[in-house]
């Protein structure tokens, strides 16, 4: 199939009914508002639901319901919508039902601007409703790539039975870029034994949809279960990009957007004879800390590098382990980093740690 | 090759729609590229521009600061984006709506009244096409051929009528800076 230019957020909606979605809840905001309008024309031509729910409470709980029936189900929202859902996707966690969740990043706190930005990293890598839980995050950094974890995303939901999470920001829904939907190729996923559907014949256990453990010895039944699919998703679904780190003396780590821009920035210091590579988390759930571990055995010098106040940064230092400096450059307030803004810090970098 | 492009003008000039003809001719010609508009409150009423990369190589950062080419259709884009046409850069001015003139003497600029050559051809809506022909002319960035046949596939034939209107636009564009 050719490639097609196609905004981002009309890529993501395609994906996700390519990649075998039928259900969509949810409620309008900026900067992702092209998703459900996308979602709202092409889901009736494939037989599918769209439904705009009255709030995010109930989107998010629909995406519950649907998800425990076994459906393919996403939502999609931005900043602070993706905070109204948080204890739907808590719930979600604990009943371990697979659902693709998009949050396009905007500027806050609060209602903030709906202009781009990196500041739910925390809320999206660190829980962000209440409870021992994460999600699967991928952080894609171009149009086609986000096409692609979205049909990635679906099935990883599916083999972990775990909600996942497209961490986008106002950018990535607005840019329109080439993009190529391959053949979507499903991996081999288990049975959705778990899912209710009905009990008529009585041949089967009854499946209960839940995330009530009152007795302390389910719930930690529960949290062990958590715990080791965790582990499995690290060691299996870790994904990183490496760009010119094989020689790299200085070493910036970016995701999504700004990873790009950081990029263009990479290619300038080179030109100038400036050693510097890039590490892109894919995954910022499960973070890649080896390739940052490693790289510290060789480079001088990290920058983590964020369209917020620090908050990835946390998770660089964490695996370089203070082998080596990790400093921090973030742009605020919608503001998305020039390639000048980088390579200035790229030179600064160099100069404070030759 | 890497052109990156800053388009801008009042919402309605169709700035956003000439940015995106530059990218689709340029996917079509074989390049990578990405077009980033605007958005926001700034649409309504203010201005409105996008940012265009067409490259060979994979395009990284789809903000364009230092611009190749700036196409500024209005007097508030002019003083907003001069300062980002890249030393040896174009800058494309709207003469029939700007009546400043570019200080800068390290940057080529060409005044093109697009308004009023849009009206000449009968139709003031095409003044985005007159400046895109411009564009075409003194850049190459891509061919105006592809950009008319990208045109008319986005056009359907439901509107294949407008095709004509549409090439002499570009004609006159390019006329006025040859």
């Amino acid at each position: 199939m050719a490639k097609k230019l196609m905004k981002g957020s009309e890529a993501i909606g395609e994906a996700a009914i390519q990649a075998g979605c039928r259900f969509f809840f949810g409620y309008p905001i900026t900067p992702q508002n092209e998703i459900p309008e996308y979602m709202s024309r092409r889901l009736p031509q494939e037989g599918g639901v769209f439904l705009q729910a009255e709030s995010e409470v109930a989107a998010i709980n629909m995406v519950y319901g649907a998800g425990g029936s076994g459906a393919r189900v996403m939502t999609s929202s931005s900043s602070p919508g993706i905070s109204l859902k948080q204890e739907g996707i808590s719930y979600i966690a604990c009943a371990e039902i697979p659902c693709l969740i998009c949050n396009m990043m905007r500027v806050g706190p609060g209602l903030g601007g709906i202009q781009p930005a990196q500041g739910d990293y925390f809320q999206a890598t660190k829980g962000g409703g209440h409870g021992d839980y994460h999600l699967v995050v991928l952080a894609p950094s171009t149009v086609q790539e986000a096409a692609n974890m979205v049909m990635e995303g679906f099935d990883i939901a599916d083999t972990y039975r775990i909600p996942v999470m497209l961490l986008g920001d106002g950018m990535i829904g607005q840019i329109m870029e080439p993009v190529e939907f391959a053949d979507y190729k499903k991996r081999e996923l288990p049975p959705k034994t778990w899912a209710a559907t009905g009990w008529d014949d009585k041949t089967r256990e009854r499946a209960v949809i839940n995330s009530l453990y009152i007795e302390p010895e389910q719930m930690k039944v529960v949290s062990e279960r958590l715990l080791k699919r965790y582990a499995l998703i690290k060691e299996r679904e870790t994904q990183v990009e490496l760009y010119n780190t094989e020689d790299a003396d200085y070493i910036i780590a970016a995701y999504g957007t700004t990873a790009r821009i950081a990029k263009s920035a990479i290619n300038k210091a080179r030109q100038m004879g400036i050693k510097v590579g890039l590490i892109r988390p894919k995954t910022v759930w499960p973070f890649p800390d080896e390739a940052f571990s490693k790289a510290a055995d060789t480079a001088k010098a990290f920058i983590t590098i964020e369209m917020s106040t620090g908050q990835m940064v946390e998770d660089v230092r964490l695996a370089v382990n203070g082998k080596k400096p990790v400093e921090f450059f973030g742009t605020l307030g919608g503001f998305v980093p020039s390639t000048e803004d980088i390579l200035e810090q790229i030179i600064k970098l160099k100069e404070a740690h030759e | 090759m890497l052109t990156q492009i800053i388009s801008a003008g009042f919402g309605g000039q169709g700035v956003l729609l000439l940015g995106q003809l530059i990218a689709y001719a340029g996917l079509k010609e074989g390049y990578d590229v990405s077009w980033l508009p605007s958005y926001g409150p700034e649409m309504r009423g203010g201005t409105a521009n996008c940012s265009v990369v067409v490259s060979d190589e994979e395009v990284g950062s789809p903000v364009v600061t230092q611009a190749d080419i700036v196409v500024v259709m209005n007097r508030p884009s002019f003083e907003k984006y001069e300062k980002n046409v890249a030393k040896g850069g174009k800058l494309f001015v709207n003469s029939s709506l700007i009546d400043l003139k570019s200080t800068r003497d390290d940057i080529e600029v060409y005044y093109v009244p697009v308004n009023k050559l849009a009206d000449d051809l009968g139709n003031g809506r095409v003044a985005n096409m007159v400046m895109l022909g411009a564009v075409l002319e003194k850049t190459h960035v891509v061919s105006p051929v592809t950009a008319i046949d990208c045109l008319r596939a986005s056009f359907g034939e439901r509107k294949a009528n407008l095709i004509p209107i549409n090439e002499r636009a570009l004609e006159a564009g390019a006329e006025a800076v040859r």
